[in-house]
């Protein structure tokens, strides 16, 4: 079908989310404001005014009432889904990259990039019900790794909490004590910054993307290698069919390089592969810049990508996705 | 480099996992070998160590010379023959004082009829004895002078002469192995990253298989040599030559710092290695050195050395002024003759000797460009216009030896001209651009030269449109065609002509035009027949598969950013690459003749790809012939194999995806039992809240409401 281009942003897009039911699809770019769309049409609801620095990631509660997002501009926001009336600033000395709810939204991790001397660290917030409760006060707080941590999400049952970012390495964190568990090795894991990564719906299996230009997909209990993914490119962006055994990889030329060639040659497609038989199944074009967010529907029948080019593009798989056979 | 092939850095990392060590803490360079112990691991440049002479040491007698066969005079005589000498030695250098020493025998009193003489420095002693070696002092006595160092090394020479030890035969390595392989496969040499390759070409499987792999091992670059027995690789300190039959061992190592580029003799015999050093003084020219190596046994058997100008014309000598190859070899695969160009001038060196044939350059005023005949001791010349037109521009045809003018033609107003010679030295054909009246332009014709008939006919060609400009030439190898690509604006057209039309008096003419195409690069086919005609750069990788038998286009494809390309020596292959050039897509893709994609190999930092070139076929054209008209009988067989090869590959691929399918369900089966396990404690993490299952199992019954709104009530009464 048709792609459907929403056109809400004026700068380059940087991260996707569904909520559960898959109706609606909230975005964060590098202008200010998060967007909230209509998963099916891709009519635009509304946006979560407040923020004042480019918004890195956002997370939906389950119940869609509740959306967290973290903003370069130094703090977390709490909104209200519906209104779009904020409901709690936590603020950092340094800006947000990553924003996840814990299974019974009572949680949320948030990484904080190193920024003025402060190191980067992963921190653990309580969510209170009632928004008038809300503390500012961490549950936890992990401090270690190098460089950025690109993303932070919990692991099955809260027990744990996966990072990942720039020094390419993947590391399980107890999300009670904050002591580290587990972390893969230079053999097995990615060779430069990990850019993306994303759980399966069952949190048994996640798929983390690379600037080394390949996904990998790891067991979330033992962090073991599944399997590897190989691109031509480096990866921005990775979803997880959540009803096909697909995934999606996205990514392009560094965005430096991208006004010096060719639409072609900066590889803006978002690729499928099988997740099995880590073969490629197809590509879907359209952007002109890399591709910086992906996400599925829960429903796997559709899938969103956001680019460095400014676009969300809405793709409702025809029916003979369906029956792809490999 | 041996190194590097026995142990892997693999192994390495698993040994040292063995062993507990962190290798990431290492600093390799701290570590210290025991002395005299190099745990089996031979150092890289182990036998260069082996290889150098033992360096040689001051024995501090290097200004000492020893002079023989002097007079045996007695005492009386002894000052008056010391007066002589050092009359004799002062005049090319100074005696040191005290630094003569005539020995007298103690019984006699006489002289024992030599001296001693010590210089100030060990340059006059050498010139001494250069000088005074033989100096005729009287009838009987001539002298003999030796420097004294050398004394020692005479006294070592035994007394009696043993016949040189002669080694058995060892049988050498089989270096044309690789073509006997039974699936009739070629190789090629890849280079990217730091990593040299080299693969068969299988392409019944659809891929490469690995034959040989290296790290670290180029400095510069690989290259095959013309008949593909060896691979050199080039490297700071010189080149290597590698061939064998199962790997590659290196055969010989011709030592050349700095070396930039090479070049091996078409018959193989020979290698050229090139060197140019920066000027210390920026107004100075670079330096060049040349060497020409054999190839069999690694010997240099002559060098040139110079400035950049004297191997260059018309006085270009720019920073890279040179044009590669400097030396062209003629005569064939003999490798008889080799001759590079100086002001007006050819240099023509023969092989046998290694110096100019008939002892003398050969004087060409004027001489503008030269190429041999790819067969024949044939030189092509081409003199450049003289005296403002006074004298024509020509080109002109010399036999080696002798010299002997075979044929000759005058152009006028001549701007440039460029030459072609068909594989087997059948034709010539020159590209002549000349100048229109109005001097502001150029246009292009052509000057066929048929070389083997009699008297050497020459016809001349011209375009349809004589403005177009020529983009590119290319004969069909030992073929009788030849395609340009010609035109002004931006989608040129592709010609093609054949040189055997017209019955008897074989004429030439025009087969067929391709109007507006998408392309800049001629590509034929080795075997002939085949054509691919290529857009590259601005086309961005546009390619068409062309039968220039039938006059029709197989295939076009599209390789996009390609940078190059290259057909495999017997016309069955195409590969198309992605260079360094060009940052994405690098990598290489192989296409059958017929424009078939058969597989993509994606290489990050892709340097190189070459074919190993064949030998000539040792069928002649006859059975060649005879071959090609039976080639239903002959594919039968071939087809068999290719059909149980792909049965094979099916079965493989699909006991590949069971194996995969059957680890991912042993995966699924363990996460479904977690999340079994799990579900008690999910609902208590989401207090309670009874839908466990994701999203797509829940079903939803979608709700029609009907919502109605008065929006205004408005009344009227109708008549």
């Amino acid at each position: 079908m048709r792609p459907i281009l929403m056109k809400g942003h004026e700068r380059p897009l940087t991260f996707l989310k569904y909520n559960r039911e898959g109706d609606l699809l909230f975005s964060c770019a590098k202008d200010h404001t998060p967007t909230v769309w209509f998963a099916d049409d891709g009519e635009r609801l509304g946006t979560y005014r407040g923020h004042n620095g480019a918004v890195w990631c956002c997370d939906v509660s389950r119940d869609s009432t509740r959306l967290v997002t973290g903003s370069a501009d130094q703090s977390v926001k709490l909104w209200d889904v519906q209104t779009g009336t904020q409901l709690y600033t936590f603020n950092f000395n340094s800006p947000a990259r990553s924003v996840d709810f814990s299974v019974g939204d009572k949680l949320v991790v948030i990484t904080t990039d190193p920024f003025m001397g402060n190191p980067s660290t992963i921190q653990v917030k309580r969510i209170a019900r009632d928004p008038a409760d809300q503390t500012s006060d961490s549950v936890l707080t992990i401090k270690g790794p190098q460089g950025r941590i690109n993303r932070a999400v919990w692991g099955p049952l809260n027990k744990t909490i996966i990072s990942a970012g720039e020094d390419s390495i993947i590391r399980i964190w107890d999300a009670e004590t904050g002591n580290l568990l587990k972390e893969t090795d230079k053999e097995s894991g990615h060779q430069k910054t990990i850019s993306s990564l994303c759980m399966s719906a069952d949190k048994s299996h996640f798929l983390t993307g690379s600037a080394d230009k390949s996904a990998k997909l790891w067991d979330s209990r033992s962090l073991t290698l599944l399997k590897t993914y190989q691109m031509d490119r480096p990866v921005n962006a990775v979803a997880i069919s959540p009803l096909l055994d697909h995934v999606v990889i996205g990514g392009g030329q560094e965005a430096v390089n991208v006004t010096m060639t060719d639409r072609r040659a900066g590889k803006f497609e978002a690729k499928f592969y099988h997740k099995i038989l880590q073969d490629e199944i197809g590509g879907v074009k359209g952007h002109f810049g890399p591709i910086n967010a992906l996400a599925f529907n829960p429903d796997g029948r559709s899938f969103s990508s956001g680019g460095e080019d400014g676009y969300v593009r809405l793709h409702h798989f025809d029916p003979e996705y369906f029956s792809i056979r490999m | 480099m041996a190194a590097a092939a026995v142990l892997s850095m693999s192994e390495i990392e698993n040994k040292a996992m063995n062993l507990g060590i962190d290798l990431s803490t290492i600093v390799f360079d701290n570590v210290v070998l025991p002395p005299g112990d190099d745990f089996g691991i031979t150092s890289d440049d182990e036998d260069i160590l082996h290889e150098e002479v033992a360096p040689e040491f001051e024995t501090g007698y290097g200004n000492v010379i020893v002079v023989d066969n002097l007079p045996v005079v007695s005492p009386e005589k002894f000052a008056k023959l010391e007066g002589v000498i050092r009359k004799i030695y002062s005049q090319t250098g100074v005696i040191k004082e005290g630094g003569l020493w005539m020995p007298v025998n103690p019984d006699t009193n006489m002289t024992l009829g030599y001296c001693f003489i010590e210089f100030n420095t060990a340059q006059e002693a050498k010139e001494a004895k250069e000088k005074t070696d033989g100096y005729k002092l009287d009838k009987s006595h001539i002298f003999i002078v030796d420097m004294f160092d050398d004394i020692e090394r005479y006294m070592n020479v035994p007394e009696e002469w043993t016949p040189a030890e002669i080694k058995p035969y060892e049988a050498g390595d089989h270096l044309q192995h690789w073509l006997t392989d039974e699936k009739a496969r070629d190789q090629f040499v890849i280079r990217a990253g730091i990593v040299t390759e080299i693969f068969w070409n299988d392409a019944r499987q659809l891929r490469p298989d690995p034959v040989y792999q290296y790290q670290y091992w180029i400095d510069n670059f690989v290259q095959w040599s013309p008949l593909g027995t060896y691979l050199a690789t080039v490297h700071r300190q010189g080149a290597i030559v590698w061939g064998g039959k199962s790997t590659f061992n290196h055969i010989h190592r011709f030592p050349h710092n700095q070396v930039k580029h090479i070049d091996f003799s078409p018959g193989e015999r020979f290698l050229v290695t090139y060197s140019s050093q920066e000027p210390s003084n920026p107004r100075d020219t670079h330096r060049v050195v040349l060497n020409i190596f054999d190839l069999r046994t690694g010997k240099l058997m002559r060098d040139f050395k110079g400035s950049v100008d004297d191997f260059t014309t018309g006085g270009s000598g720019g920073l890279s002024g040179i044009s590669w190859p400097i030396f062209k070899w003629g005569g064939g695969n003999e490798d008889k003759y080799f001759a590079r160009i100086g002001k007006n001038a050819i240099y023509v060196y023969e092989t046998e000797t290694f110096i100019l044939v008939d002892k003398k350059s050969y004087k060409v005023d004027n001489v503008g460009d030269f190429s041999w005949s790819p067969t024949d001791s044939i030189l092509a010349l081409f003199v450049l216009e003289l005296g403002g037109g006074n004298q024509p521009a020509r080109v002109s045809l010399v036999q080696m030896p002798g010299k002997v003018e075979l044929r000759q033609k005058n152009l006028f107003s001549v701007s440039d001209c460029k030459m072609y010679w068909q594989s087997n030295g059948e034709y010539l054909a020159v590209k002549v651009d000349r100048y229109t009246k109005t001097k502001k332009s150029t246009y292009t014709g052509f000057e066929l030269f048929r070389i083997k008939e009699r008297d050497i006919p020459i016809e001349v060609l011209e375009l349809d449109n004589k403005n177009d400009k020529i983009i590119a030439f290319a004969w069909e190898p030992k073929g009788h065609r030849f395609a340009v690509i010609h035109g002004d604006g931006p989608r040129p057209d592709v010609s093609f002509y054949s040189m055997k039309t017209g019955g008897i008096t074989a004429r030439v003419s025009k087969l067929t035009t391709l109007k507006a195409k998408q392309a800049n690069a001629l590509y034929w086919s080795p075997a002939g027949r085949f054509i691919v005609l290529a857009g590259l750069k601005g086309f961005n990788g546009q390619l068409e598969f062309y039968n220039v038998d039938d006059l029709e286009t197989m295939a076009t494809g599209e390789h996009f950013m390609c940078t190059d390309i290259e057909w495999d020596p017997t016309g069955r292959y195409v590969a198309t690459a992605v260079t360094l050039v060009h940052v994405m897509e690098n990598g290489f893709h192989i296409w059958s003749f017929n424009g078939k994609l058969l597989y993509r190999i994606p290489k990050d930092h892709f340097f190189q790809f070459q074919w190993r070139p064949h030998p000539q076929s040792l069928l002649s054209s006859e059975k060649e012939e005879e071959i090609s008209r039976n080639l239903r009988k002959y594919s039968k067989k071939y087809e068999a194999e290719d059909q149980d090869v792909s049965l094979a590959l099916s079965e493989q691929n699909r006991k590949k995806r069971r194996v995969l399918q059957e680890e991912w369900e042993t995966w699924t089966a363990r996460w479904k039992q977690y999340h079994e396990e799990e579900r008690e404690l999910r609902l208590q993490l989401r207090d309670g809240e009874p839908s466990d299952d994701e999203g797509s199992q829940e079903q939803y019954e979608a709700k029609e409401v009907e919502a109605e709104e008065v929006l205004d009530v408005h009344e009227e009464i109708v008549d």
